[in-house]
């Protein structure tokens, strides 16, 4: 391996790194504030990059379209989703016991799933990415570097910080993090916890879709594709230790490598060296790397 | 007791109906319980670990799938293998597997150890998919199916049906055996505070590994039967999917008995073969998992304690009161509460005097 493809390697162990912290931060969030198991994350990502592809259209005959307008109008949707979600079927689900959530989770995905086929098909789906990112640049002699892989690796820095600034610098972040260490306490000071969660549960599912829109151009769109998401999301999170951001940003980076390299280095066992990452890293720090607190 | 009786009367009419069901059913019916029954002995094979023992394993299927792929790589490709000892060996080899996971994984709790046995899982799942061991991706097929000397041929629907039968009595009534042990309810008492456990003089983790092990070996028995069932084997036996599907089997007929894993494996299966079913849905029966989910979503808003749980909430909603509740909840989340011996003991004298 020479030094430019070991170049555009990290590159991609970056990219997918940060693509899989977005996904996954909107799951420890949930889990880490609201105590809720969500199996149905992982449908949020592929709803997302549903979207970019069938909004893409709609927006461009309304508002006269490019990729940035399909990407707000989905964001917008992707807030309303997670609050109507909440409400409808999640408020109820908090002083139950976790098994019931994994259970009522479980439903959602095979809803999502079935209603996307309604919708879309169940057709394997293309997005191209917009045309002032549509680049290449160069990289050593031989080699190139899409534009689009930086803009998303871009994206999740931002929003990454973005999420990091909110927590601990502002009132908000500030309730939050307050209600996920002691509910009656911050409801009796006289917060809406309610409407709390009701945000953070937005707000976990906007970043997933958002992670799904951006994704769209570079995976293609494809059933299913949110139950692949799930389950690394979920070594994700134990990895880096439940609710905590910062475990969650250093566990996907390093699958982000082990994936990205091990599918290039060892072929036949790339599947499994994530799973034998976890394993390890479990069996020596059992409660994850970071344990949110 | 009544409700001693109602349970013991449930479960002998269920096996009796099921004994009795052959000599009214076509080919397709017995197929279908047949395979419904694996389901059940697998269902049941989790129960032990997540109804009783409180530990909620997420990697149930490699061990059912462990038991599959040895009963077709044991087995010669032309002699017909005798059940005497293919068996017996498919269940140790799921039990060896579920020993090493065990002995790792026990040492986690909670969402952490949900997490590592996927993994576990996981690893099975890929060192099958990627390996030429098992024939990779395409699986492989058992050509000739176990006999017992010339008393039972399991290639015959009936008498694999039968054996199906017999395999799903014998492990309901040992583990409910097991139950009123002290072994057991050393594994209830686990469930519902560990850390109490161990105050009380139990060193909990040789429980928890030998409960886990046993559950390996009848996960491993289920997958010998759905392998000798079927024919075939591929690595979709270890995927989390079916990991999830055995759990949803549980939680949807009602944690903590028995009866919730069988009452929720046949309710599981027969949801999915009523929304794939072309006669009542038509060309909709192709999207049969929305029926399936929103069925889901509704018996988690309308029956919290599972199916075998509907007796007792029409109870309190027809005789107008809850009935208190002394049996004690599942508590997955959060420590256990800690008892502080110190100050009930400085207590005490200050209340007697």
């Amino acid at each position: 391996m020479d030094l430019a493809t070991f170049l555009i390697q990290c590159l991609n162990a970056l990219q997918y790194g940060l693509l899989l912290f977005l996904v996954a931060s909107g799951l420890t969030l949930i889990f880490g504030i609201m105590g809720v198991i969500n199996l149905a994350h992982g449908s949020f990502y592929m709803i997302g990059a549903y979207m970019a592809y069938a909004l893409a259209p709609i927006v461009g005959s309304t508002f006269g379209g490019g990729f940035f307008a399909t990407l707000g109008v989905g964001v917008v949707l992707a807030v309303l989703l997670g609050y109507v979600l909440e409400w409808a079927f999640f408020s109820f689900l908090y002083q139950r016991e976790h098994l019931q959530q994994v259970l009522m989770t479980y439903g959602l995905i095979l809803v999502f799933e079935e209603l996307r086929s309604l919708l879309l098909g169940d057709d394997v789906h293309g997005v191209k990415p917009p045309d002032i990112l549509a680049g290449t640049l160069p990289l050593g002699e031989m080699m190139t570097y899409p534009v689009y892989r930086l803009f998303i690796s871009g994206v999740c820095l931002l929003l990454a910080l973005g999420m990091y600034l909110v927590f601990t610098r502002t009132r908000l972040g500030m309730m939050i993090r307050a209600g996920s260490a002691n509910r009656e306490m911050v409801q009796s000071l006289g917060i809406d916890i309610k409407f709390l969660y009701r945000v953070v549960f937005a707000a976990g599912v906007a970043v997933a879709v958002v992670a799904g829109m951006v994704a769209a151009p570079v995976a293609s769109v494809y059933p299913g594709m949110g139950n692949t998401v799930l389950i690394i999301c979920f070594v994700v999170v134990v990895i880096g230790g439940i609710g905590s951001i910062r475990g969650a940003l250093l566990a996907s980076l390093v699958i982000g490598v082990v994936d990205t390299f091990g599918t290039v280095l060892l072929p036949q066992a790339a599947g499994v060296l994530v799973y034998v990452l976890m394993a390890l890293i479990l069996l020596w720090k059992p409660d994850g790397l970071f344990k949110a607190g | 007791m009544a409700m001693e009786r109602s349970k013991f009367l449930f479960t002998t009419v269920a096996f009796a109906a099921l004994a009795l069901y052959p000599f009214a059913a076509g080919s397709f019916g017995i197929d279908l319980v047949t395979k419904i029954m694996v389901y059940a002995v697998f269902a049941l094979s989790l129960e032990l670990l997540v109804g009783t023992t409180g530990l909620v394993c997420f990697g149930q299927a490699a061990f059912f799938g462990i038991g599959a792929y040895a009963t077709v790589l044991l087995s010669s490709p032309t002699d017909a293998p005798s059940l005497a000892w293919l068996l017996p060996a498919c269940v140790l080899a799921a039990a060896a597997y579920a020993l090493f996971v065990g002995a790792l994984t026990l040492r986690t709790k909670g969402v952490y150890f949900i997490m590592v046995t996927l993994a576990f899982a996981q690893m099975a799942y890929y060192v099958v998919h990627d390996t030429p061991l098992g024939g990779g991706t395409d699986g492989i097929y058992l050509t000739v199916k176990p006999v017992l000397g010339g008393l039972l041929d399991l290639d015959k629907p009936l008498a694999l049906y039968g054996f199906t039968l017999g395999a799903l009595v014998a492990v309901f009534g040992f583990l409910a055996l097991l139950g009123r042990s002290r072994f057991g309810r050393a594994l209830a008492g686990i469930r519902v505070n560990e850390q109490r456990m161990r105050a009380t003089g139990f060193s909990t983790y040789p429980y928890k590994l030998a409960a886990f092990v046993i559950s390996g070996g009848i996960a491993g028995l289920a997958g010998f039967l759905f392998a000798v069932k079927d024919g075939f084997v591929n690595p979709e036996l270890m995927s989390w999917h079916l990991s999830g599907a055995v759990l949803i089997m549980i939680i949807l007929g009602g944690l903590g008995h028995l009866r919730g894993a069988l009452i929720g494996a046949f309710a599981f299966a027969l949801l999915q073969e009523l929304f794939k079913s072309e006669a009542i849905f038509g060309d909709f029966a192709k999207h049969w998992q929305l029926g399936l989910g929103l069925t889901i979503i509704a018996s988690v808003a309308l029956l919290p304690r599972g199916i075998v749980g509907v007796p007792r909430q029409w109870r309190e909603r027809l005789v107008g009161r809850r009935i208190a509740t002394t049996e004690v909840r599942h508590e997955l989340a959060g420590p256990p509460p800690r008892v502080n011996f110190r100050v009930r003991s400085a207590e005490v004298p200050n209340e007697l005097a």
